[in-house]
């Protein structure tokens, strides 16, 4: 393939940090980025000194909405004693701080800096389920909200239209609720840390404590099928498509690459970095794939100089089950039409050919949006580099990860590859 | 030729878009710049409010602006995509729908254009539909 693209600068990645992602009634912005400030710091091996941080790059999607207070770019670098160094804020909808990266990457490329800080932070949980979904609907397009289309209506959408296409159910989308669902609990970070096997027993044995009539649940999508438990939420979205309301923030360490060693022997290079921008559902090309997906995929991939199949793990939006298999499609890692099925056959588990979402993904990590770019980032930090403990990847010489983030019904969407050498 | 119009005309009963005198593409809603060959010459283009369904949803779980108009989970409402017979996709409610047995709702179903007004106000205005196309209006 032909390098179409490269960086002026070699850039890499010697650090990052996230908090536990979760609905905390007594953490803020503030506390949860300096919590993932210091988990930063802690990961860099030969260590950092802060005073030589040029510039601080923040996604944030709309606390403004969320907690009625703008401007996190400063209030953070405030926060974590970088003034006064320059701080911009990001936005890109769910895709905040995946841009904050970007950014942060070509800051260093251009030679302009040599130690950047890139990161993201939401504080959803204060607010009602109704306002928060107003506030995420402030990133649909506006006929759409017009339409009184939801988000989780928007994928719904979707998934009728893919279902239509290739033949795929409701039935084949559990295979993803299931798959997150047993990644999650070996990610100490993440806000549900329960598989549906475990969440089935729990309600079992309540029911018997209780006195109550005991479920009668055979197997997990059985009791995925149970209304009671999984609602509707936006026909075929149900409780268990949607990723939840969280709280929480990510961040990491980008350098110049050749003053990489000064940090740690174990740097990861950003060997791929691409964006794209996409239409809502009105103009979309089709409504079974993202088209900025496939246009984030194409650039990282040139400027990468590899192809889908030399992928080894990834982070993918899975904002709902549905998003899921269209991006494993959309990247190239299936063939569209096919994503349901690889799912379906386990090729996308911890231990199968192409681990997808080992994290947890958004589904049970959670998904405080402005957070998860840089949050897919750090569980690929981890997996690379051998230090994602119980949920680690089989695969020995594990080399090659990536992480795609999207935004909006489709509207940003990013592809990031790194690469430990 | 913006949203704001469009929206006049969906007041009035009309399905507007616009057509690139350029290149001749069809777009609705409008667009005052064509997607395809980037042209700024557009002119109005009256869509007949006939197509199929390209993708729905029952939302059980409301935003307050459909909470007002009285549904919930125990009166979802349905909405969707719908591909215009001129080619142009739209979004919009489908209406006169079982959207509590979402699986009788099929890709393709052939759908006429309705207009719900709902009042004068800007931000009430009308609201953009479509039903399944009456028996007796087929010809």
């Amino acid at each position: 393939m032909n390098r179409k693209r490269k960086l002026g600068r070699g850039v890499a990645m010697v650090g990052a940090g996230m908090s536990r992602f979760g609905m905390f009634e007594d953490k803020d912005s503030k506390d949860l980025f300096a919590t993932a400030f210091q988990e930063m710091i802690a990961s860099v091996d030969k260590g950092v000194d802060l005073n030589d941080i040029d510039a601080l790059y923040l996604g944030n999607f709309t606390n403004d909405f969320f907690v009625h207070q703008s401007h996190w770019g400063a209030i953070i670098a405030d926060t974590i004693g970088h003034v006064p160094k320059p701080a911009t804020r990001t936005e890109g909808a769910c895709a905040s701080s995946a841009i904050a990266f970007r950014e942060g990457v070509f800051a260093i490329a251009s030679g302009f800096y040599d130690i950047v800080l890139v990161g993201g932070v939401e504080d959803m949980s204060k607010r009602s389920t109704a306002d928060v979904a107003e506030g995420l609907a402030l990133a649909a397009v506006p006929y759409e909200r017009k339409s009184g289309f939801t988000f989780p209506g928007v994928f719904g959408a979707i998934a009728t239209a893919y279902f239509d296409r290739y033949g795929a159910s409701r039935e084949d989308l559990m295979n993803v609720t299931i798959k997150s669902h047993n990644n999650a609990p070996l990610n100490p970070r993440a806000q549900y840390r329960v598989s549906i096997a475990d969440i089935m027993a729990n309600k079992i044995e309540r029911a018997k404590s209780q006195g109550e009539p005991v479920p009668e649940w055979i197997g997990e999508k059985d009791f995925l099928r149970d209304p009671k438990v999984n609602p509707v939420v936006a026909w075929p979205m149900h409780l268990f498509d949607c990723c939840p309301i969280s709280d929480g923030a990510s961040c990491i360490l980008l350098v110049g690459e050749e003053i990489a060693k000064n940090f740690t022997d174990d740097p990861l290079h950003v060997v791929g970095i691409g964006q794209g921008s996409g239409r809502g559902l009105h103009a979309a090309d089709d409504l079974t794939y993202f088209e900025a997906t496939r246009y984030a995929a194409r650039e990282a991939y040139e400027m990468a100089g590899i192809g889908p199949e030399d992928i080894q793990c990834a982070e993918v939006h899975d904002c709902f089950s549905v998003a899921e298999i269209l991006h494993i499609e959309d990247l190239g890692f299936f063939k569209p039409g096919e994503g349901y099925k690889a799912v379906e056959d386990g090729a996308t588990r911890l231990d199968g050919p192409m681990p997808i979402n080992t994290s947890g993904g958004l589904k049970c990590k959670g998904h405080p949006v402005g957070a998860t770019g840089t949050a897919q980032l750090f569980e690929i930090w981890e997996q690379l580099r051998h230090k994602a403990g119980k949920r680690q990847v089989p695969i020995k010489d594990l080399r090659i990860g990536a992480a795609h983030n999207l935004g909006g019904t489709g509207g940003t969407c990013t592809f990031t590859i790194l690469e430990r050498r | 030729m913006s949203d704001y119009w469009f929206e006049q005309f969906l007041s009035e009963g009309k399905l507007m878009g616009s057509k690139c005198m350029e290149c001749g593409a069809l777009f609705a809603p409008p667009r005052r710049i064509c997607m395809k060959c980037h042209s700024d010459k557009m002119e109005w283009a009256e869509m007949k409010g006939m197509g199929s369904l390209a993708a729905f949803t029952c939302i059980h779980i409301a935003p307050p602006s459909m909470l007002e108009e009285g549904y919930d989970r125990n009166n979802p409402y349905c909405t969707g995509a719908i591909t215009l017979d001129e080619g142009p996709r739209v979004v919009a409610r489908i209406e006169e729908v079982d959207t509590l047995n979402p699986e009788s709702i099929a890709i393709g179903t052939r759908l006429e254009v309705k207009f719900l007004h709902q009042g004068t106000d800007r931000n009430l205005g009308t609201v953009l539909a479509f039903r399944p196309l009456q028996v007796a209006n087929a010809d």
